[in-house]
């Protein structure tokens, strides 16, 4: 309970630590981000001094840092978040729109990810060395270093544009939903598939599987029942890190396939410029990567109790 | 470890052979290309748009008439350099954090490792991007946010292996000596953090080059007409279908180079760990 309360403290702290890196970002910005707002706002005018001073002012530029910080803060608690310098509507909407198509395609490619990976990881560490072993190695190694930018596009050439199977873009069906999945959810299933194999090979080895095969278990039994519980306590807790991978790769696959996603939206305020979008998305995933990352540990402690005792 | 000792468990490790020969030769590449290339990169020939492999073009032409293997010869000189100068300033900011961390302790060590911890909650791309985007487009954005966020994973492992060092015997022997704290670090615990630390350091350039090239394919790396992989793959995007080697062969280069890098590292870890016998 001791190892929860401080993670839980510690997340607080994050946070914290994000709205701070989310808040100080639009002051690497070069130039005055008075003058910014004002030739966003005045498009039409000639910008003089007076305005930018009032933009200034109207803006609550001219205070301390902190004090920016403080109130922007405030802001951010009662949910505001400003609005989006490209389309004028209030990020928080945009992003909370976009958020559901997200979190559909993650699930997706994760689900896709551990149908393929952890059969794959378990047939190979059963057969090390054999061939099926060396060509789900030779997958593994492929899928780790293939940019997932690449491997779209390709899936695209493949299935979209010489076998008409499914379509190149758009999210109105269960059909687009596939290959965005497989892009997003290969290099997921490479990871898993080696962390499967690995923490396999270990259980198999230990004592307690050679006193259920002398006791003349089935291999099916040994595998099945022995081997699998215990190797899949590592294989439960890398869901975490997978989606963690899953929230970088998404930003291009949805990209790609012109998913409707948060990712897609991010991409488009940075290249726009728009500061209060790029804010919002970096705040919305730095706050889901600390949760994520508070949910894998405690899992992580519950499930091999040498942890919690370490730390607590 | 005996140089020779870790040389002779590397070259056991055919994987790590093959990685580093790739390695090599790319290097080799990125320093000779504008002898090896067969054009200039950013010479336009629009006479010569989209044509596939063959004797003049030997991997084709983009769709300005530019020489792709030009192109990709020269994209090897961006990945490289950025990654190599990424990897130097993190894996040095982050070690003498991660020293200082785990050596001094207390609140020092409080606060970089909350550094870490916060550093930890933006997965890479998303700050490059949100960089990208605040500075404006180019490699100069990618760089600072791919150092901002690098550094966190060293300075983590460092500590961890600092606090398993600092309490044997031969770190007391020399605070007893009377040796300064700094010479401690640098001279009795550094040497034994650095084997993980080179290992890390190898995979995470296999991670940048992609990371780099993913920024290019977003349009927030290098500009054109810099010759970029990532760059490459987006323009070769609209003529998919009827010029698929502006395709096929930026995202081979980017695959192949990481993957060497993988390798690499995967040899480094095996032969750099003292558990392990070498099989002869």
């Amino acid at each position: 309970m001791g190892y929860i309360i401080k993670r839980l403290l510690l997340m607080f702290v994050v946070i914290l630590g994000v709205t701070v890196m989310a808040f100080s970002l639009t002051h690497f910005a070069p130039g005055d981000p008075a003058l910014m707002i004002a030739l966003s706002r005045y498009e039409h005018q000639i910008i003089t001094e007076e305005i930018i001073e009032e933009v200034r002012a109207q803006e609550g530029l001219d205070a301390p840092i902190y004090i920016q910080y403080a109130r922007w803060l405030g802001h951010v608690l009662h949910g505001d978040l400003g609005c989006s310098l490209g389309s004028g509507d209030p990020v928080l909407e945009e992003i909370s729109a976009r958020f559901p198509a997200s979190l559909k395609l993650v699930i997706a490619s994760m689900i896709l990810s551990l149908i393929v990976a952890i059969p794959l990881g378990i047939i190979s560490a059963t057969k090390p060395h054999s061939i099926i072993d060396k060509l789900v190695m030779v997958g593994v190694v492929g899928g780790i270093s293939m940019p997932v930018f690449w491997l779209a596009p390709l899936l695209i050439l493949l299935f979209s544009i010489h076998l008409h199977l499914l379509p190149v873009c758009g999210c109105d069906s269960i059909k687009h939903l596939v290959l965005p999945a497989i892009a997003l959810g290969a290099g997921m299933a490479a990871f898993t598939t080696m962390i499967t194999r690995s923490s396999m090979l270990e259980v198999l080895s230990q004592d307690y599987i050679r006193a259920a095969r002398a006791k003349g278990l089935s291999e099916r039994v040994v595998i099945g029942k022995h081997a699998l519980k215990n190797a899949l306590i590592p294989v439960i807790t890398v869901v975490g890190w997978q989606l963690m991978m899953a929230l970088q790769g998404v930003v291009m696959v949805e990209m790609i396939f012109a998913w409707p996603g948060v990712g897609g939206l991010m991409v488009k305020a940075a290249l726009g410029r728009d500061f209060p979008m790029i804010q919002g998305c970096v705040l919305l995933f730095g706050a889901t990567c600390t949760v994520i990352n508070l949910v894998t540990d405690i899992s992580y402690a519950y499930l091999d109790p040498r942890i919690r005792y370490e730390k607590a | 470890m005996r140089r020779l000792e870790f040389f002779l468990r590397l070259k056991e490790r055919k994987i790590a052979l093959v990685g580093m020969a790739i390695i090599a030769l790319l290097i080799l590449v990125a320093i000779l290309a504008p002898f090896i290339s067969p054009h200039d990169p950013v010479e336009q020939n629009l006479g010569q748009r989209l044509l596939g492999p063959g004797k003049q073009y030997p991997l084709g032409t983009d769709n300005l008439g530019r020489c792709v293997l030009s192109r990709i010869i020269y994209g090897a000189r961006t990945s490289l350099s950025l990654g190599i100068i990424v990897v130097g300033v993190t894996t040095v900011g982050g070690t003498i954090l991660g020293l200082i961390a785990g050596y001094r302790g207390g609140i020092v060590d409080q606060i970089i490792m909350r550094l870490v911890d916060i550093m930890f909650a933006f997965p890479a791309i998303i700050l490059a991007i949100a960089l990208a985007g605040v500075l404006g487009p180019g490699l100069s954005g990618i760089l600072l946010a791919m150092v901002i966020v690098g550094w966190a994973g060293y300075a983590r492992v460092v500590r961890g292996s600092v606090l398993s060092i600092k309490e044997k015997e031969y770190i007391e022997a020399a605070r007893a000596l009377g040796f300064s704290d700094q010479h401690i670090m640098v001279h009795h615990i550094l040497p034994n953090v650095m084997a993980p630390i080179i290992v890390m350091a190898t995979l995470s350039l296999a991670f940048i080059i992609l990371m780099v090239a993913g920024l290019g394919f977003l349009g927030l790396g290098a500009q054109p007409p810099t010759p970029d992989w990532g760059k490459m793959l987006t323009e070769g995007r609209p003529f998919m279908r009827t010029a698929p080697q502006l395709t096929v062969f930026p995202g081979l280069a980017i695959m192949v180079t990481a993957m060497a890098f993988i390798f690499l590292s995967e040899g480094l870890r095996e032969a750099l760990n003292p558990r392990r016998e070498v099989a002869r």
